[in-house]
């Protein structure tokens, strides 16, 4: 049961080559393309490092750049086959090498849309890494003097005037933390000594934050202190005032931030991907309408080309069992698996969990 | 005797004409880069016009954007020269164009030259109107109810967060004008009473700053208002105190911008000079070598090229002479016209 048979004339397979080299040239371009892409991906999460609990969202640019680099060797060894094509003493040295390479570059490509699919779909495991890590970035604000956290405080105050953000979930959240030193509190005023004996951990909590959560855009200078007291300022009622400090939390300004940047990079990803894949299948339809020529004294008759000889099912079977052979799954499939080191077990806590 | 003449062989000239070609296209690019630069100059002249009081001079970047198109067009049609130099037929149609052609080429170095000046001297004059700008932005930062003047603020907010950099001279302008709008004191108190009666204009001025200035790289949150008392603040002393705003003035910080990127501008046109100079050189040895070929028919003859035809005095006498003649010709001209025009 062929897939997709098609007659192949002497023309028709000469404008398939033809057409082929120059489609390997441009996936080639297009897979440098893809590697850059992961580039820009990971410098951008590697330089907001420090507000993220985990990095696990760092599997996205990591398979773009794999991907990226195999696809380069790929599509070259897809343009020298086909420059050879036409040449029917030159192609057979190429017979050998071609099913391996069509199960390793279809493996890729698989490979690439499952980059794509991720992109979309890290977006629930960046979102909860940014929670724990913004949640520690203000928590660990007032320790500019702890070995390990000393850029803590420029780094969120630049965080928060480059992104327009303030807080994790909202400005709120500087209310729920000390975030400024004791270095900094005379603690022999009576207003300081007040506010911390009526906070039971002990911690002098204000209803203030940092200058770095002001809005240029605000008409009036910056309220940062007493933000909730209404009397505390001239002419200002906390409940209706949305030009003093930015409204938007950090996590959310980060989040639109990167999925942004990954659906642009998942769009162009996809793009690449039908390339390649557009590669893949006339590369085979070459060979298969070549192989039909060969032994042939008169190289110019007509000849069929298909993309599978058998069906699907039997294809993917043809492929897995020397695999599975090589892994001796197969066999011990019958004796009962012994710890088979393929199947993960789930040790990882979740951050989602808290 | 010919300045600085040359032998000229067929592989010679061919390869002349080859690597002539490939360094007019080269300088078609650096035509390119010039363009964009006078654009990329010219925006930020625009983005920065509101801290120079909207009066800067925009002479530099629009000479730039000239100059870079002229070098596109020149090195375009030198190149096209080159290409056909080697092919007697279509080079024929070239060969009238050519003397012009240089001249040309000589006009277009000294303006180049010109640009170059202006991008090391004009310096001195986005100094002044930084100076002018900022002063002024300082003082309607409070109007953000004035039409005109609504985003003052907010422009001198963000240039001071970018270029991490607090008033005109230093932090102490601040201390100078009335940067909080009356809508937002309360007149009716009596702190703001006195503090307004005391002073000879009926301003309010306090020794605080703008939340811009404060510096993110300081260990203690930041301490905007009473700067200069120190019992206003836990252990702090403002005489020592570095990190706690900006210390560095717009101005500088603005105008070392602007001057780092004039001088890399005017570098690059110093080194497209002596680029165009090697142009018009090979295209001047390219074309007398052609020219002085004994026997056209025969394309492997040898030829001499040369820069100019007579030494270097002879040539400036001459041109010396002619300038001459062509003012003695208009003088007889008018002399002639006179009694006409007196009718």
């Amino acid at each position: 049961m062929v897939v997709m048979k098609m007659k192949f004339p002497f023309e028709k397979r000469v404008k398939l080559a033809q057409g082929l080299w120059l489609l390997s040239w441009c996936a080639t371009v297009a897979g440098a393309f893809t590697f850059s892409l992961g580039c820009i991906l990971k410098t951008e999460l590697r330089r907001r490092a420090e507000v993220m609990d985990n990095s696990d969202v760092h599997v996205v640019p990591n398979t773009l750049m794999i991907v990226g680099l195999a696809s380069l060797g790929i599509n070259y060894f897809a343009s020298k086959v086909c420059q050879d094509a036409l040449d029917a003493g030159r192609f057979p040295r190429w017979k050998k090498m071609l099913k391996p390479y069509f199960a390793v570059s279809c493996f890729f490509t698989v490979l690439m849309l499952l980059a794509v699919i991720m992109s979309y779909a890290m977006k629930g495991s960046l979102e909860s890494s940014l929670k724990v890590g913004l949640r520690n970035g203000i928590r660990f604000y007032k320790d500019t003097d702890t070995p390990g956290r000393c850029f803590q405080k420029q780094n969120i105050d630049r965080l928060q005037m480059e992104f327009q953000c303030c807080g994790n979930t909202d400005f709120k959240d500087w209310f729920e933390f000390q975030w400024i030193s004791n270095r900094y509190l005379d603690f022999s005023s009576k207003e300081v000594k007040d506010r911390i004996k009526s906070n039971v951990d002990g911690r002098y909590l204000v209803d203030g934050v940092p200058f770095s959560c002001c809005n240029p855009s605000s008409p009036r200078p910056c309220i940062q202190s007493q933000l909730t007291n209404d009397s505390a300022h001239y002419n200002y009622e906390y409940q209706t005032e949305e030009l003093n400090i930015y409204l938007r939390g950090c996590r959310e300004a980060l989040v639109n931030y990167y999925m942004g940047l990954m659906n642009t990079i998942g769009a162009g990803v996809l793009s690449v991907f039908l390339l390649q894949a557009s590669v893949l299948v006339s590369l085979r339809f070459l060979q298969t309408a070549m192989e039909a020529v060969e032994g042939n004294e008169n190289t110019e008759i007509e000849t069929e080309g298909y993309l599978l000889e058998k069906s699907v099912k039997e294809t993917v079977m043809e492929y897995i069992n020397p695999v599975m052979k090589f892994l001796m799954l197969k066999n011990q499939v019958e004796e009962g698996t012994p710890g088979n080191p393929e199947i993960p077990t789930d040790v990882n806590v979740k951050p989602g969990l808290f | 005797m010919p300045f600085m003449p040359v032998k000229f062989n067929l592989q010679k000239r061919v390869k002349l004409a080859q690597g002539l070609w490939m360094i007019y296209w080269l300088s078609v690019i650096v035509g390119i880069l010039l363009f964009s630069l006078g654009i990329f100059f010219k925006i930020e002249l625009r983005k920065r016009s509101e801290m120079m009081d909207n009066n800067e001079s925009h002479l530099v970047p629009n000479l730039l954007i000239l100059v870079g198109l002229l070098a596109c067009g020149v090195n375009a049609f030198g190149g096209k020269v080159c290409h056909d130099s080697l092919d007697p037929i279509k080079f024929a149609k070239w060969k009238p164009m050519l003397k012009p052609f240089l001249l040309l080429c000589c006009g277009f170095n000294a303006l180049l030259l010109l640009t170059a000046l202006l991008c090391f001297l004009m310096q001195f004059a986005v100094y002044l109107t930084l100076a002018e700008g900022l002063k002024n932005s300082i003082k309607f930062y409070k109007d953000t109810d004035t039409p005109g003047r609504c985003f003052m603020k907010r422009t001198l907010d963000l240039t001071q967060i970018e270029f991490r950099c607090c008033g005109n001279n230093n932090f102490r302008d601040w201390f100078e004008v009335q940067w909080i709008s009356n809508r937002y004191l309360d007149m009716s108190n009596d702190l703001v009473k006195d503090r307004v009666l005391s002073n000879v204009e009926g301003k309010y001025l306090m020794d605080s700053v703008p939340f811009s200035c404060c510096n993110p790289g300081s260990p203690r949150p930041c301490i905007q208002h009473h700067l200069t008392n120190n019992s206003a603040h836990y252990d702090y002393d403002h005489r020592i105190e570095e990190l706690n705003i900006w210390t560095r003035g717009c101005r500088e910080a603005l105008f070392s911008y602007f001057s780092s990127m004039m001088t890399s501008i005017g570098v690059l046109i110093i080194a497209t000079i002596i680029l165009e100079s090697v142009d018009m050189a090979g295209l001047k040895y390219l074309t007398t070598a052609l020219e002085t070929m004994e026997d056209p028919e025969n394309p492997e003859c040898e030829s001499d090229g040369w820069l100019l035809e007579k030494g270097v005095k002879e040539t400036f006498g001459d041109l010396l002479a002619k300038l001459k003649t062509l003012g003695k010709t208009n003088q007889v001209v008018e002399g002639g016209d006179a009694p006409e025009a007196a009718n």
